[in-house]
């Protein structure tokens, strides 16, 4: 979550759920909290009883909107200039926190000479390279200070492989890169905020043109409603009173989606709402221990705790270390989380002798993530493919491009409860009907494995913020189910086996691996209490250690996790302590775990003000207790716990030493909160508002329509409908927007099968408004048909005024509501609608944009087989698009 | 005994060697999300069959109604003029509408018709309070059908007994709390003894309607002096019990079946009584 990453520093959620009850405002946008997130959100309706205010930003009256005190209706894929909008009023009414702003954001840090902003280049920022179409971040800087993102900026430059800058270095650029901060400051700032070049003035600048009027414009949003909004926010935080955000991939789905976190992490910094209870911003994660998926990442260009994955340019560890530590803040023990980690993966032959092992891990060359794989599939360049957990048959956006790759390898390993549709679709999908695949030309090996479900099973969840939960096995596996713990562990121990005696240079990786744990039963499962030891880490004695400050370069540490270190502290595994609430304090920290170091509240020393005073009696959480010399509270101080207030760094100072004792983001280079971001995104210093890869709209804003550095696949299987005023535009005239339901889970793997979820929302259906209902001569209970350049897919009607119709621009525009859960196998079954979706994708997290984008609509149900192909072709005709045989 | 007796239900409870407190449910409409969870954990619990596949298109509600295969239903109410209010404060806020969702149940009357037409016996009230069929016992009459004032009850196609809500009879004994309440994540649906669930009822009641926008806001089959003597199941309502397809003035069904027999039995012995004279009368 590099929003998140490069504003604060971490990640991940910056509070947990159960700090919302604390809140006097809630702001939950991007995400349908009520009907996604019901359990946690019962901590919302806490909020709402003890006096609340709830405001549900959403295209859709939803189950959330139904409990909150306001609904506002926004256009999908609108948000940041709805967020824009915020910060306008905001800075137009001086109403920031202005204290902590001053104190705790980099406000004041003044950027270099060379930067441009949008409303100066039309719609780019300067350093846009157009052969690349990327941008080059180094007039972003600080002026004469060179800052590194500390989460962000390494998982952007590594996602964005060969799109970093490249041009050669000035002396002044040289000199930047080596200096430091200067008792806790940048070289240049105004503290007084004036300087026109410093970032709140440059901010002050960027969203002078959000006003209400441009926001209705844009979003659809009644002006006075946006306003309504701003000043609940503003009249709801300050000193004595706090407000929080709630945001899931409603987000995140969108090709500008990072910006969207970031807009929201600009209004919590000027509303000082980082740090403090009841305050922050929770990213709602979409299912169980997704939060963990990025912890101990499944992604290529992580290691685990957010540790960047090496690069070829990166020659040994030494090489490594230099190119991806910052100079400043925590980040700057990398080494010993990196040197712990190949300690924990290679044991005995990790030795500073073997170069900790570090030619064993594989290097990145550019994107390597999900889209570039499929792409490679249907290149042929990618031979196998695990499915595990994931269905992209029917959850992957062009699914119909999915099902074509993975008709296109030579193995393919399905794991999973039932036959989904990634395993099937090589005699049951669209492209069969169709006679776009024959069953017999499908040459893909296909293994599908029965997986154990999570009572068959023990080990941890962590879940949307940040804590770690374990689970105890109820019963046995059956039959041949196993877990995936069991799965990669026999499997590993299989492959090695086989490379025992092997002397390729190649598989040394596989030998050297520490590969041995407890193993439990008769079906010989691994221990996940071993695992999870493990990914704790220990010392010389072998003992389980408390806290990541013990790691070391040295060697002489293991961890498999640095941010999971103190999980197993005293050999104890806190992820599966269960003391009741009413046994504790509202915070309680002795249910689960939470990382890092127990913290349920992120950067928390912001909860005091700069003098380490709390900022008001009613909303205090941390502070510094004068007496003892220590900081105290109700959580564990984020922050080194001797440093005072008043510590101003030496002369010279590095690491964490450099960072002041009034900076509470002790991962940033500077310990600020990044109004401004001057590295970690890829896109965009600041947030600004550009249309959907798909919109039926033209951007009022820029002549740039879209997000210029957003990432494409253009080709006869994936092309794009065509932009506002281009011809062929009006053949797909409406607004498309996908979401989940309540009863039914993400792809429907775990839900279509089972009756008691399925009889609930039995059918593929569209949610449609009167207005388009009658437009399109849809009945209640009838047949549509959803068509866009990918293919056709029908769903049953469900006309509801629940789904506002929008004035956009003067013009109406209607919306269409289509939930994604439903594909060909099990009982509940219907069309798919990532069938109709493109391939457009974020630049910085490569997540496709699934929550907006423009459609046709007809009444009736689509035809089938070839006469389908020839609907298709007769839209794509029109919209002067390809025509696919 | 007078047939009308029936229905006392204060006097059956105490036949059991150990009367408990009566139990019920607070259903709070209020806090209700709509997610069904507790449809779900019910079905779970006492192994109800799914209903079958039918998309109604009536807002989010598939199942439709209670019925002998499911025992907990979410009724959900749209109610929503988007942009077509006024300006005002008051209207804004309204302008956006509503999405009432209320988890409906077998209320357990205090005054059970279903319990008092039951000629085998199957329909029992339990040392909780609760109405439940013994399905053993049922021989699929189908009496009870007709005779609930809700429409709660119903014959089952599959294997023909009578089902509804025993209110998790097997999880009471064992101190449990029954699967629905135990499930709902915003505590809309409470679980305990009745006096104290009305208690915190009241409570409540005058919480939601110090809200200017809550003013209608009730409670449902709370009294003792309704038709059906108060529920063992109740309601916090926001509006009128038909807006969510409730009757406004349940009436136990059989309430005027002991007059009725009075009525009928007179008229049956002056039928006699005519029958006799015109039988002497024609012996003349």
């Amino acid at each position: 979550m590099p929003g998140l990453g490069a504003s604060f520093g971490r990640g991940g959620a910056t509070t947990f759920q159960q700090d919302l009850q604390n809140a006097d405002c809630i702001v939950i946008m991007g995400s349908n909290m009520a009907e996604n997130h019901p359990v946690g959100f019962q901590w919302v309706m806490e909020a709402r009883e003890r006096g609340a205010e709830v405001i549900h930003v959403d295209p859709r009256f939803t189950r959330t909107s139904a409990m909150a005190t306001q609904h506002v209706r926004i256009r999908p894929g609108t948000d940041i200039a709805f967020l824009g909008g915020i910060i306008n009023y905001i800075l137009t009414h001086e109403r920031w926190f202005d204290e902590y702003v001053k104190a705790y954001t980099n406000a004041s840090a003044i950027i270099d000479e060379r930067f441009r902003d949008t409303d100066d280049l039309d719609g780019l920022f300067s350093g846009f390279v157009e052969e690349k179409d990327s941008y080059d971040l180094a007039s972003w800087q600080y002026e004469d200070l060179s800052l590194k993102g500390s989460a962000g900026r390494r998982m952007g430059s590594a996602a964005s492989g060969n799109k970093e800058a490249t041009h050669p270095l000035s002396p002044r650029e040289q000199a930047a890169q080596k200096r430091l901060l200067e008792h806790g400051e940048p070289p240049h700032y105004d503290p007084t905020l004036q300087h026109p070049r410093c970032v709140f003035q440059l901010l002050k600048k960027h969203y002078a043109r959000y006003t209400p009027e441009m926001v209705e414009r844009i979003c659809g949003t009644p002006r006075e409603q946006l306003v309504r909004v701003a000043e609940a926010l503003c009249a709801n935080s300050g000193r004595e009173r706090t407000s929080a955000f709630c945001y899931s991939v409603g987000w995140t789905q969108h090709t500008v989606g990072v910006q969207y976190i970031r807009a929201a992490s600009i209004v919590q910094l000027l509303l000082g709402n980082i740090g403090r209870p009841g305050g922050g911003i929770l990213a709602l994660r979409g299912h169980a221990s997704i939060q963990g998926s990025t912890d101990i990442p499944t992604l290529y260009e992580l290691l685990p705790g957010y540790i960047p994955m090496p690069q070829a340019e990166h020659v040994d560890m030494k090489t490594f270390l230099e190119k991806s530590m910052p100079k400043h803040g925590l980040w700057t023990h990398m080494d010993a989380y990196m040197i712990s980690l190949m300690k924990a993966w290679f044991g005995e032959n990790a030795s500073a002798a073997s170069d900790w092992c570090f030619n064993y891990l594989p290097r990145i060359t550019g994107n390597h993530s999900t889209f570039p794989s499929i792409m490679g599939m249907l290149l042929g360049d990618v031979k196998g493919f695990f499915v595990v957990g994931e269905n992209p048959a029917v959850g992957s956006p062009n699914s119909s491009l999915h099902r074509r790759a993975m008709a296109n390898l030579d193995w393919l390993v399905v794991r999973d409860f039932f036959e989904i549709e990634s395993a099937a679709f090589w005699y049951d999908s669209p492209e069969i009907e169709t006679g776009k695949l024959r069953a017999q030309d499908v040459k893909t090996e296909i293994f599908f494995l029965p997986a154990a479900d999570h009572l068959q099973k023990q080990g941890s969840f962590t879940n949307t913020q940040r804590l770690l939960q374990w689970h105890h096995q109820a019963v046995e596996p059956e039959g041949d189910c196993r877990s995936e713990l069991w799965f990669y562990y026999h499997l590993g121990k299989r492959i090695r086996e086989k490379l025992r005696d092997s002397a390729e240079p190649r598989d040394g990786a596989l030998r050297d691996l520490t590969w041995e744990y407890t193993t439990l039963g008769e079906i010989e499962e691994p221990d996940a209490h071993a695992v999870l030891r493990e990914i704790n880490g220990w010392g010389m004695d072998g003992k389980a250690l408390g806290t990541y400050l013990k790691l070391k370069p040295d060697g002489s540490t293991a961890c498999g996790c640095w941010i999971y270190c103190g999980v197993f502290e005293n050999e104890q595994n806190h992820a599966a302590r269960r003391k009741p609430g009413s046994e504790q304090s509202w915070v309680a920290p002795e249910w689960g775990w939470a990382w890092p170091m127990n913290r349920r509240i992120l950067y928390n020393r912001a909860s005091a003000d700069p003098s380490g005073e709390p900022w008001s009696e009613r909303k205090r959480y941390v502070w510094w207790d004068a007496e003892k010399r220590t900081w105290s509270g109700e959580d564990v101080p984020d922050f080194i716990a001797d440093k005072a207030p008043d510590y101003v760094p030496p002369d010279g100072a590095k690491g964490d030493a450099a960072l002041d004792g009034q900076s509470p983001f002790i991962l940033q280079g500077d310990g600020k909160g990044w109004l401004f971001a001057p590295d970690g995104l890829v896109d965009g210093p600041f947030p600004t508002h550009y249309e959907p890869e798909e919109s039926p709209i033209r951007n009022v804003l820029y002549e740039r329509q879209s997000n210029p550095v957003r990432e494409r696949w253009e080709s006869a299987n994936n092309p794009y409908h065509p932009a506002p005023g281009k011809p062929g535009a009006a053949v797909f005239p409406y607004v498309s927007t996908s979401y989940r339901l309540t009863e039914h889970h993400t792809a429907g793997g775990m839900s279509r099968n089972v009756p008691h979820l399925s009889e609930l929302q039995p059918e593929m259906f569209c949610e449609v408004s009167p207005e388009l209902a009658a437009e399109r001569g849809l009945e209640n209970g009838g047949w549509a048909t959803i068509v866009s350049a990918r293919t056709a897919i029908e769903a049953r009607v469900l006309v509801t005024e629940r789904i506002p119709d929008y004035v956009i621009d003067g013009a109406p525009t209607h919306v269409v509501g289509l939930p994604y859960h439903w594909g060909s196998r099990g009982i509940s079954t219907g069309d798919s609608v990532n069938d109709l979706w493109s391939i457009s994708v974020d630049p910085n997290v490569h997540i496709q944009e699934t929550k907006a984008s423009s459609c046709d609509v007809r009444a009736g149900r689509r035809p089938r087989g070839k006469a389908l192909t020839a609907l298709v072709n007769d839209y794509r005709r029109r919209a002067g698009l390809p025509v696919e045989e | 005994m007078e047939l009308f007796d029936a229905t006392g239900a204060d006097r059956e409870t105490a036949t059991y060697d150990e009367p408990q407190a009566r139990k019920g449910f607070f259903t709070d409409t209020t806090l209700c999300i709509g997610c069904k969870a507790c449809e779900v954990a019910c079905k779970e619990w006492n192994q109800l069959p799914s209903d079958g596949m039918t998309f109604t298109a009536q807002s989010y509600d598939n199942t439709g109604e209670l019925n002998g295969t499911t025992w907990r239903h979410v009724a959900f109410v749209e109610e929503l003029r988007n942009g077509k209010g006024g300006g005002d404060e008051q209207v804004l806020r309204a302008q956006a509408g509503r999405w009432l969702m209320e988890s409906d149940v077998c209320k357990h009357c205090t005054h059970a018709a279903c319990l008092d037409v039951c000629p085998t016996g199957s329909l029992i009230r339990t040392e909780f309070g609760t109405v439940v069929v013994q399905e053993d016992v049922c021989n699929g009459c189908g009496y009870c059908v007709p005779a609930c004032p809700f429409g709660v009850i119903d014959k089952r196609q599959t294997d023909g007994h009578a089902g509804k809500c025993t209110l998790c009879y097997d999880r009471l004994t064992d101190g449990e709390t029954p699967a629905c309440a135990k499930a709902c994540p915003t505590e809309s649906i409470q679980f305990g003894d009745l006096d104290e669930l009305r208690a915190r009822a009241d409570a409540r009641l005058e919480k939601v309607r110090a809200n200017a926008h809550f003013r209608d806001a009730s409670l449902y089959l709370r009294g003792d002096d309704d038709g059906i003597g108060g529920g063992g199941a109740f309601f916090l309502l926001l509006d009128k019990p038909e807006v969510y397809g409730l009757p406004p003035d349940p009436v136990v069904t059989t309430r005027d079946l002991g007059a009725m027999w009075r009525v009928a039995g007179k008229a049956a012995l002056a039928l006699v009584g005519v029958t006799a004279l015109a039988a002497l009368g024609a012996r003349k």
